[in-house]
């Protein structure tokens, strides 16, 4: 048996082959482009198409982009270059870099502000950004704000230094009143404060009353609705009339009575004290100082502001703003109090409800009616209020979330270690609700920052402002679109994906959850 | 709830305007430059250059009264406006005077309280077409698509005057210039219509200006000038006259090369009471004497204005026209300086 | 409320307002109360004294006024010689004309950008990716504004169409023509017995939706699949078709034509329409679709898993097991993105479309002046419009939420 076996088996291998290398079509590129690009009919179908697609842009972009002429005076002298071949007018970018960037009023000898100032933006912004930072570094975004408005409003270094320095007193009198001087005197400076406060109140009720009758008369009872407002109108001047008294006398021991624990008293004193600093004081120390140390830069107007600066101005002024703004409403929609919390109900939904372009219109045609006749806001002032109060409500939306998300626990906890309203959201909520509301909140910023450019349509002459207006109206550009739309799409995408990028690393980095 | 509480916030924010003295006067003479509202930008009537600087027709009169109130030329502050914004800025005090091609009209001049001081351009709305359409006549535009620039009086002129001539027409308003023309060009619209001054700019500027042609018909009156607000006339005077010694300069072959000279003293009385060598019309307007022969000198009289801005030696190339002075069969007149 | 319905057992004291916590807050709300008055009381006589001083006044009678001017798209009819009003019903019926297009078409960008940034094809994922980047980071007004340049350029004059040897000309049977001004359609002409049709047509689609649930039955109770694909496409088409062939064709189609200026007949969807719904829903469409991919991501792995081990197709999977349990995270953002359209229709006016914007906050406002009564009205339009959006869509949430039991 053994011997016919052995002779119908004519070769037994005794060594292991040497592995093969894998068929060409599993490996390296080919296997990546068969798995990636056509694993079945529908891929290769997609692929087909999406490839196709690709090549027509590219085939229509690149001759544009790579003719594009960078040195003309006009769209004419492009045109005669180019000689009726297709190319782009870069030329344009060149001659109007400037305005782009910062507007046609800025003086151009102080484009190097700008730069410093935006320079100093990312070294201000990335101790907040980036939390491995040293905290020390938190100081120099505190500074910043008055760095940099004095960098681009210019004027005298000492406006910006003395609020500065007014501030920082305020919290020196805030930390005298509140824990450092003995009870005995605190109760002094609290009766009066009280006093003050109780009689300075009454008198701005009482005004607000005579206002609230001088309403009623004008509206009239011509009609059944004026009617009806003129009704309204009296009551509450009625209300406001038997309230001006006990209301002042009210607040006012409200402050003398809590001279025991300081809370209030502390506060009230701070808030009256940065109040008559910055009327009574600002101005001659300002002017004092400058005086004796003369540092100033050219003043420019805010209604000068104009490019691309101006979008990076209202976009961080307005997230700044609106990030403290947004946590009062979001506190304010979770408070327990009807009144206040429909107040920031109303507020939030309403501003929710209206497109950002009709709070500007408000911004421009209305507000100006709001303020006391003598009175003059800058449009810019006006747009950043409006545009602040937009994005506060967007992120109180946001921060509403990140409270909703807490545990119920964590609220109890803090109740149960005995901390007031105040201790507990800013000790145990508020840190918590805040870091998980982060990238909403960031999500918000990039799109107030996009949204910036709506100004244009109020003609103020950020990026698209200067594009629609100064440059497309020009005698030498009249025709130019793509160049300059192209160019400011780039500029906001470089910014926008930048912030994005940002905030999905934070992501990534808060997610303390494993999967 | 006070004043200080918001002359407290404004000093904070640095950003205050200061507050309004009694009269528009005093109060540009305290600022020390006038507010000035124009557009975001006509060729030929108000632009920025490549260095910022303010130019145009519009532009000028703005000059010719800071010269004639501030006698300096140059201590305006040009507030751009869309049509949209231009008479909330002027009420709300945010601007002094507007130069901004702004048409006067019964209800701008009674019903929105405003006080046009002049005619510094008498223009009118008119159409412009492919010469390939072969169109002559605006009556032959039935059917037509017909881009309109948004912001004045134009849609409202198209609307009358196709319903009187019983045609249809389909409209495509825009808001900008620019983007009315590339709408245009591109065959989007048929038609495109503005003021006849406008139309004539932006033609200019067109790759083969010779491919379009305006059609004679003028569908409206639009005198154009510069406005104030009702109830202060001391201010509304000023601008009335500075714009009218601009006017009789031009009458009077007063130009910004022989102003030096003549207003030394000439045997033309007129010329001497223009210029401030005779009379008192200058303190009489809260002024210095020879108000007027700054407002000249600032960027010369009428006809160099217009020259020099939308002229025919200019890319806009406008011809007087309506424009002329009265003695040249023009409308532009001025009351007499006594 | 609760805290007055206490029982006070100690006498009161005023300084209870203040210390005693179920007082405390009656007091800051009377404080709040009084400061909204005062405020009001500053803002309205601010208003009143301002308003005084430029000699106006607060009136709506514009609105009954002769507006004067032309609108092109009119949903319903309207003259130069109706009133403002009637115009800016006009324009409220063109927001939301755009906004329901851009919704629905954001939606089908959306769900179709998101699930093919998860396909297992590279070069779709990336160009997917580049897509939802682009326009996620670059403002709206811009792309409105690009894409109506876009659109205005590449797409042929009508004049292109006109001559001896036309640069373009019509497509699909010369019934459809692409113009820079628009799209010109075939308008369906309702002849005698149209309705006939009409109602035939309606019973068909009636009758796919009860084969569909009898089919669906069957396959429940009995285990029988019965095809319903092609029987719902012959059912859709057939009985109509029949029905128009044998009344003898009532129902027409009216082509449109190049006539004079323009192409004349037919119904037209005008430039700025297309150009402002595009821009809207593909910018939107990048943003659903970043929530359709967080949507689809959130399902676990488990549920693809399982049901790949029942045997079904990706195809199915993504359609019957994962899509419709995404669909929950899904929706509450999608509600947001459709108020974004909404509001950001507003922008129409950079390409001028005739919206609400245009007309009641554009012409209307500049030409009467009353720019406080008409941002007035346009707000409180936006409002209505978007407070009336969340609530149907809050409806249909509610609907679609995972029933807990």
């Amino acid at each position: 048996m053994s011997d016919t076996h052995a002779q119908s088996v004519a070769f037994v291998r005794e060594t292991e082959l040497p592995p093969a290398p894998p068929p060409v079509t599993e490996t390296g590129a080919i296997k990546w482009v068969r798995e990636n690009l056509f694993s079945g009919w529908f891929n290769t179908l997609l692929t087909v198409v999406a490839f196709y697609f690709v090549a027509r842009i590219l085939f229509f972009v690149f001759p544009w982009f790579f003719n594009g002429v960078w040195d003309a005076a006009s769209i004419r002298e492009c045109r005669d270059v180019l000689g009726g071949a297709t190319g782009a007018c870069f030329a344009v970018l060149v001659d109007r870099w400037d305005h782009l960037l910062f507007g046609f009023k800025y003086p151009p000898d102080g484009y190097w502000r700008i730069v410093v100032a935006f320079i100093l933006l990312l070294g201000a912004a990335a101790p907040a950004l980036f939390s491995k930072l040293p905290r020390r570094l938190l100081l120099f975004t505190a500074l910043y704000p008055f760095v940099a408005y004095w960098l681009i409003w210019g004027g005298s270094l000492w406006l910006p230094m003395t609020i500065l320095g007014i501030i920082i007193a305020t919290g020196l009198v805030f930390r005298a009143v509140s824990s450092q001087i003995p009870v005995n005197m605190r109760q002094m400076v609290a009766a009066a404060i009280g006093m003050i406060c109780g009689v300075g109140l009454s008198y701005l009720l009482f005004i607000g009353a005579k206002e609230l009758v001088f309403i009623a008369n004008s509206i009239g009872t011509a009609s059944l609705g004026t009617s009806f407002a003129y009704g309204v109108f009296w009551l509450l001047a009625i209300f406001t009339f038997v309230f001006f008294i006990p209301m002042g006398m009210f607040v006012g021991y409200a402050i003398y009575n809590s001279y025991e624990d300081g809370g209030l008293v502390s506060v009230v004193t701070a808030l009256l004290f940065i109040y008559a600093a910055l009327v009574y004081l600002l101005a001659p120390i300002a002017s004092g100082l400058n005086a004796v140390i003369p540092i100033e830069l050219q003043a420019v107007a805010s209604r000068d502001l104009g490019g691309f600066m101006l979008n990076m101005i209202l976009g961080t002024v307005c997230v700044s703003l609106s990030l403290p703004l947004g946590i009062v409403l979001a506190l304010g929609r979770q408070s327990n109090m009807p009144l206040i919390k429909g107040v920031c109900v109303v507020f939030i939904e309403f501003i929710r409800g209206v497109p950002l372009i009709t709070l500007l219109f408000v911004a421009n045609v209305m507000l100006a009616y709001f303020m006391p006749p003598e009175s003059n806001f800058d449009l810019i002032l006006r747009v950043i209020i409006m545009i602040t109060m937009f994005s506060a409500a967007y992120i109180a939306e946001v921060i509403r979330g990140g409270l909703a998300a807490l545990p119920k626990g964590q609220y109890e906890a803090a109740d149960s270690l005995g901390l007031d309203y105040a201790r507990s959201m800013r000790l145990i909520i508020l840190p918590q609700a805040l870091k998980i509301s982060i990238p909403g909140i960031v999500n918000v910023a990039v799109g107030l920052f996009k949204d910036t450019t709506l100004v244009s349509i109020i003609s103020m002459f950020d990026l698209v402002g200067m594009i629609r207006g100064p440059i497309q109206n020009s005698t030498e550009w009249i025709s130019v679109y793509w160049e300059v739309y192209g160019f400011g799409a780039m500029l906001f995408f470089i910014v926008c994906y930048s912030i994005s990028q940002y905030s999905q690393w934070l992501e990534r980095q808060l997610q303390t959850d494993h999967r | 709830m006070n004043k200080s509480v918001f002359f407290g916030a404004l000093t904070v924010a640095g950003l205050m305007a200061g507050a309004a003295a009694a009269t528009t006067l005093e109060d540009v003479k305290a600022r020390g430059k006038l507010n000035c509202g124009v557009t975001t930008g006509v060729p030929g009537f108000a632009e920025p250059d490549a260095n910022g600087v303010w130019q145009g027709f519009d532009v000028a009169v703005c000059r010719a009264v800071a010269a004639a109130v501030l006698s300096d030329s140059t201590a305006v502050e040009f507030v751009p406006t869309t049509g949209k914004t231009r008479f909330t800025a002027l009420a709300s005090g945010e601007i002094d005077m507007l130069a901004r091609n702004t048409t006067w009209t019964f209800s701008r001049d009674v019903d929105l309280k405003f006080e046009f001081t002049g005619v510094n351009y008498y223009d009118g709305q008119g159409f412009m077409v492919p010469k390939a359409l072969g169109v002559t006549s605006a009556k032959d535009l039935d059917g037509a698509t017909v881009c309109i620039q948004t912001g004045t009086t134009t849609e409202l002129n198209l609307a009358d005057f196709f319903r009187a001539n019983g045609i249809s027409y389909e409209p495509v308003p825009i808001e900008t210039g620019a983007e009315a023309v590339q709408q245009y060009i591109a065959g989007a619209c048929d038609v495109y219509t503005t003021d006849a001054s406008a139309l004539a700019a932006q033609r200019a500027n067109f790759e083969v200006p010779g491919d379009h042609a305006l059609l004679p018909e003028i569908i409206s009156k639009e005198p154009l000038g510069p406005l104030v607000r009702h109830g202060d006339n001391e201010w509304g005077d000023i601008v009335r006259w500075t714009l009218n010694a601009l006017i009789t300069a031009e009458e009077l072959g007063v130009t910004s090369v022989n102003i030096e000279e003549l207003s030394a003293g000439t045997n033309n009385p007129e010329i001497n009471r223009l210029l401030g060598a005779e009379g008192e019309l200058g303190s009489m307007l809260g002024l210095e004497p020879e108000w007027a022969k700054r407002a000249v000198a600032a960027g010369g009289n009428y006809g160099e204005v217009f020259e020099r801005n939308i002229g025919e030696a200019t890319p806009i190339g406008l011809a007087r026209g309506l424009n002329a002075q009265w003695t040249d069969g023009g409308l532009i007149y001025s009351p007499p300086f006594r | 409320m609760a805290t007055l319905a206490d029982p006070i057992k100690e006498s009161f004291r005023p300084s209870m307002l203040l210390n005693d916590t179920r007082y405390r807050s009656l007091t800051f709300q009377f404080i709040a109360l009084v400061a909204i008055i005062a405020t009001m009381a500053f803002i309205g006589g601010n208003l009143v004294r301002n308003l005084a001083e430029a000699g106006l006044n607060i009136s709506y009678d514009f609105l009954g006024a002769q507006a004067g001017y032309d609108i092109n798209q009119r949903p319903i009819p309207y003259e130069s010689t109706d009133t403002h009003g009637r115009a800016a019903i006009v324009g409220l019926l063109n927001t939301l004309i755009v906004a329901i297009l851009g919704c629905i078409t954001a939606t089908v960008i959306g769900v179709v950008a998101g699930v093919l940034r998860l396909s297992p094809n590279w070069l779709v994922r990336k160009i997917m990716a580049i897509y939802v980047e682009m326009f996620r980071n670059v403002p709206v007004l811009i792309w409105i504004l690009i894409i109506f340049s876009i659109m205005i350029s590449a797409t042929p004059a009508p004049r292109d169409f006109r001559g001896e040897d036309p640069t373009a000309s019509m497509m699909l049977f010369d019934s459809v023509a692409v113009t820079n001004r628009g799209v010109f359609m075939p308008k369906p002409l309702l002849g005698d017995g149209s309705m006939l049709v009409i109602g035939i047509f309606i019973a068909s689609i009636i009758g796919i939706f009860f084969f569909r649930r009898y089919a669906r039955k069957q396959l429940f109770d009995h285990g029988r699949l019965i095809p319903t694909l092609w029987p719902s496409v012959g059912l859709f088409f057939i009985p109509a078709i029949l029905a128009q062939i044998v009344l003898g064709g009532p129902i027409t189609l009216e082509y449109p034509e190049l006539k004079g200026f323009n192409f004349q007949g037919g119904t037209t969807i005008r430039g700025s329409l297309i150009a402002l719904w595009f821009a809207l829903a593909i910018y939107t469409g990048a943003f659903i679709a970043e929530n359709v991919r967080a949507g689809i991501l959130a399902i676990s792995k488990g549920q693809t898993e399982a049901a790949a081990a029942l045997g079904l197709r990706p195809g199915r999977i993504m359609n019957l097991v994962v899509l419709p349990q995404a669909l929950r995270v899904i929706i509450p953002p999608l509600i947001s993105q459709y108020l974004n359209i909404t509001k950001n229709s507003s922008l129409a006016i950079a390409v001028g479309y005739m919206d609400l914007t245009g007309t009641l906050g554009g012409i209307t406002l500049l030409q009467t002046g009353r720019a406080i009564e008409a941002v007035l009205l346009l707000m409180l339009f936006y409002l209505t419009i978007s407070l009336l959006i969340s609530f149907f869509m809050n409806i249909y949430n509610n609907a679609m939420k995972l029933k807990e039991r």
